[in-house]
């Protein structure tokens, strides 16, 4: 009966370890990864599979449920410690790049395709109604976003309301963090709003094409198309393609939840919804390009040439971008 | 799903396995809507904080550059606060540290940047949506009642989308593939079967069982036996001497001196040692009794 049980000298044994573990990852935890030597982060994951290979010996041979409780718990905790969000951010940021976020676009294009058809949609549905009856123009684009553009205005005043300058050069950098926010935030709206169920998602892009084809129609009713091509040109693309890029992200999550086939829909939803993340990085960072160029460009470049040159050779180079890059890297 | 996974899940609604790469499943709890309700609430908090003193200090500062700087801070703050943090710490913000909360991937893999952006990037249709919903003006109330309405009845129920599920999972946790849990504090406490064994080293054992006095109970039995001994506070010692007389009684132990010398303290030591070391000889052998009517 004096003999020790096998369970005691089994922890008796091995407690050196679990110790010398938890007391690293409270480190580690407190003051992160970073604090720990060299020493300690080499010895870091043989501590840990240590425990691991303890934790399975202990539930085999052990009924003392404290420390089964402990092992478990310092298990669980070295586990979020050694295999947390580890990459270097610089590795990160160009994995990316290289192909991360041009590969999950392309994997999403049937849902770029719909958001790009709604859109389209919306600009002749009210191109067409607003050119048939001008008293549409108001549902279409609310007042204080008309800013003086409307049929009531004369046709001089409209051209000079596509002209540059007319804003202090000092305020541009504002105008375009402005611009920026508040277009990304409708963007993140759209991707968000995918969850439920993607209408939402769908019904905000479409009101974003009727306001674009309610302009179309104003300012070809006077003859200023080719004017208004080349003021919108200049942003328009790169933040249209930006906007339908945010709606795919969202309908991709809505496609998980709708048609998750044989998956388990959560496994579906959780899988789509990293590619979704990553699709929606990269709308920002094109609203943040399209914030630039709107705030800056279109202000700074007046010529009509320029304008257009200048937004379509950025919008050809993004779609280029997406289609090329990183097709030989597999995730 | 393991048997491991199953037992570990049956015996606390809020307790989930991880399966680490290394094959062997990690039990962990899941957060409660009370405590994430903490995190969230702190952290808001710091939040608002954060952007008060930023449009302060650009209204002091003044100016293009101070304005273009105000604007971008604002919205780095609003969109990637939770993001940045739970990207740097691990899946920990402030709020979550306070709350000893944290995210991680439900599937046992590392915490991806793709998932830590994609929950919080719900966070707008989640929380600020409806919230700058329901502290929306008169105006926008009075323009369009119904659709106010309509717009906060459906995000509301977005935003009540833990209280849904049995995982306590928000939108963003579904599109991400993760979970809340609470972080695990370890605590090793000292043996009780080594406490006797020490005793007996010096004396020889003083508490003596039969084999059949071994057979009346299970694991179950034994681990709510280390509860008791492990007890501290008011009414233990009451507490144990309870036990220790209804153990006495089921089990038909005799003291050999007539009950002049008998502890209650030290015979639950003993009855433990004995009884943990009869169940888990049986262990070794794949037989696992878990209760008194497992036979």
């Amino acid at each position: 009966m004096a003999l020790e049980l096998k369970s005691a000298q089994f922890r008796r044994e091995r407690e050196g370890v679990w110790r010398e573990l938890e007391t690293m990852v409270a480190r580690a935890e407190r003051h992160g990864m970073g604090s720990l030597d060299g020493d300690s982060l080499a010895r870091l994951p043989t501590l840990y599979r240590a425990t691991l290979s303890g934790l399975s010996v202990a539930r085999a041979i052990s009924l003392d449920r404290n420390l089964l409780d402990y092992l478990e718990a310092l298990c669980a905790r070295a586990y979020l410690c050694v295999y947390g969000v580890r990459e270097r951010p610089s590795a990160l940021l160009a994995a990316f790049f290289a192909w991360r976020l041009p590969a999950a676009v392309r994997g999403a294009w049937r849902a770029i395709v719909l958001a790009f058809i709604v859109i389209l949609a919306g600009v002749l549905a009210a191109w067409f109604l607003t050119a048939s009856d001008p008293a549409y123009y108001d549902s279409f684009i609310a007042k204080n976003v008309q800013q003086g553009r409307s049929f009531d205005a004369s046709t001089d005043a409209l051209r000079a309301s596509l002209g540059g300058g007319g804003k202090d050069v000092d305020e541009l950098g504002a105008f375009a963090a402005y611009l920026f926010s508040h277009n990304a935030q409708i963007g993140i709206l759209s991707f968000s709003l995918g969850f439920a169920l993607g209408v939402p998602t769908l019904a905000l892009i479409f009101t974003n094409g009727l306001m674009l084809g309610a302009f179309l129609a104003l300012f070809a009713s006077r003859g200023l198309l080719v004017e208004l091509g080349g003021w919108l040109s200049i942003h328009g693309p790169t933040e249209f393609l930006a906007l339908i890029l945010s709606a795919a992200a969202g309908l991709k999550i809505a496609g998980a939840v709708l048609f998750a086939g044989r998956e388990p829909r959560l496994v579906r939803l959780a899988r789509d919804g990293r590619d979704a993340a990553v699709i929606m990085m990269g709308a920002v960072m094109l609203f943040l390009l399209a914030g630039l160029l709107e705030g800056l460009g279109r202000q700074l470049v007046v010529g009509m040439a320029a304008r257009y040159l200048l937004g379509w050779s950025v919008f050809a180079a993004i779609v280029a971008y997406f289609c090329l890059a990183g097709r030989e890297r597999r995730p | 799903m393991s048997d491991l996974a199953l037992t570990i899940e049956s015996a606390d609604p809020r307790m989930r396995a991880v399966v680490t790469p290394e094959g062997v499943a990690v039990s962990v709890r899941l957060a409660s809507v009370g405590e994430r309700a903490t995190a969230l609430v702190l952290d808001l908090l710091i939040l608002i904080v954060a952007l008060i003193v930023v449009a302060i200090a650009t209204a002091v500062a003044g100016g293009h550059v101070g304005r273009t700087a105000g604007i971008l801070l604002m919205f780095v703050l609003r969109v990637f606060y939770f993001a940045g943090f739970e990207l740097a710490w691990n899946g920990r913000t402030p709020g979550k540290r306070m709350a000893s909360l944290r995210v991680i991937n439900r599937r046992g893999g590392p915490l991806t940047p793709a998932a830590v952006i994609g929950r919080n990037l719900m966070r707008e249709v989640e929380l600020f949506l409806p919230l700058s919903l329901a502290l929306a003006g008169d105006a926008a109330i009075a323009a369009g009642p119904w659709t106010w309405i309509a717009t906060l009845t459906w995000v509301g129920v977005l935003a009540a989308l833990p209280l849904f599920n049995r995982d306590r999972l928000r939108a963003g946790d579904m599109v991400a593939g993760t979970w809340v849990v609470v972080e695990p504090k370890p605590v090793l406490l000292p043996d009780l079967a080594a406490v006797r064994s020490a005793v007996y080293a010096a004396t020889g054992p003083d508490y003596v069982f039969t084999a059949q006095q071994l057979v009346v109970y299970g694991v179950k039995e034994l681990q709510v036996l280390e509860d008791v001994l492990r007890s501290s506070g008011q009414g233990t010692t009451a507490l144990q001497g309870d036990v220790a007389r209804r153990i006495v009684r089921k089990i038909g132990y005799v003291h050999p001196d007539g009950g002049g010398a008998f502890n209650e303290r030290a015979f639950l030591e003993a009855f433990y040692a004995a009884q943990r070391r009869r169940l888990e000889a049986e262990l070794a052998f794949g037989r696992r009794r878990r209760d008194k009517n497992d036979r």
